[in-house]
């Protein structure tokens, strides 16, 4: 009897997450259909990275928070996770750093070419300007 | 001295999870660090590209790209399911779950497999060009990723009555473990699909 109870519980349990489950599975189909269907409407390019970028930010939450049991785990884990989102954002932040760097290449673009034939013969900086 | 790995099942007192359970965290921890350098590494070309093509121009194929989108998301519900099968002792709901889940995987490479076989029928390869050259690199890292879940779960499929007669709660948790590595593999395809197909 007692484990016929337990079984009974354990089925409607199973029914409750399998409900959580399927909902954020019938999300992640929504969103999956309503990038592409946005894709289709071409928007400006800045457009559609903001609305890709935001439902797959969406869909990959949903992912994380619900498959992955994010929205109730340890502390040990959050603590892990928040810094590889920092390092993540760091690696991210690199292009427009290099881009920053490559206007300045552009801008002072005689230097650099005199830098480098100096560099391609050794000299450097203060040194090559005595010969 | 033992020569048993402790705190495989129950969690550490110090970290408070399976020491399997944290590895694993800390194993994609790492993969986020090598598919966020080739994000940057895409990010950083398109940007400095005088002109990059839209997704009209690719000619990638977006409705093969959406079912396997619908296809890896299934998946992911699959394995799930497989794993709150074991938690309730449902041990033959939940093979039928894990071969669901290989099942999805090998639909993903099939149709990974014709996109490939006509890009390069029709003369298309990483030397094409840069996108052509982030596409496959990208799109590749992440095919071999999806082949070493399908090795893993058939492992575990294979081995599953022997483990669940002897140790439940472990078979249990390599469910988990390998289901967490399952989703972060979707996760990665639910990034790739719009900035590779869409944009």
């Amino acid at each position: 009897m007692h484990a016929h109870a337990r079984t009974a519980h354990g089925h409607e349990d199973l029914k409750k997450h399998v409900r959580i489950y399927i909902s954020v599975f019938v999300a992640l189909m929504f969103l999956t259909v309503l990038t592409v269907v946005v894709s289709y409407f071409h928007p400006p390019i800045a457009w559609a990275v903001a609305i890709a970028l935001l439902i797959a930010c969406t869909k990959g939450s949903l992912v994380a928070l619900y498959f992955m049991h994010l929205i109730s785990e340890v502390k040990v884990i959050y603590w892990t996770l928040g810094l590889c989102v920092v390092l993540f954002g760091v690696l991210m932040l690199l292009p427009t750093a290099t881009e920053g760097n490559q206007s300045g290449v552009v801008h002072h673009n005689d230097r650099t070419v005199v830098g480098a034939v100096h560099a391609a013969h050794g000299d450097l900086g203060e040194h090559s300007e005595t010969h | 001295m033992s020569d048993v790995i402790p705190y495989t099942v129950e969690p550490h007192p110090v970290t408070g999870v399976p020491n399997p359970k944290l590895g694993i965290w800390l194993f994609l921890a790492s993969e986020v660090m090598l598919f966020g350098a080739l994000f940057s590494t895409y990010v950083l070309l398109r940007v400095g590209s005088d002109h990059w093509p839209r997704h009209t121009e690719t000619g990638l194929n977006v409705p093969l790209a959406t079912v396997n989108t619908i296809v890896l998301i299934l998946s992911s519900v699959t394995v799930v399911m497989a794993w709150y099968s074991l938690k309730i002792g449902e041990f033959g709901r939940a093979k039928l779950f894990v071969a669901a889940t290989i099942a999805c995987a090998c639909t993903f490479m099939v149709i990974k497999y014709f996109e490939y076989s006509h890009k390069f029928h029709v003369g298309t390869f990483p030397s094409t060009s840069n996108f052509y050259a982030v596409y496959f690199t990208m799109t590749g890292l992440h095919g071999l990723h999806v082949l070493g879940g399908i090795i893993v779960f058939s492992y575990l499929l294979a081995t599953s009555n022997q483990w669940w007669q002897q140790h439940p709660e472990q078979f249990t948790n390599r469910i988990e473990c390998t289901g967490l590595y399952w989703h972060f593999v979707d996760l990665v395809w639910i990034f790739l699909f719009p900035s590779l197909y869409l944009l």
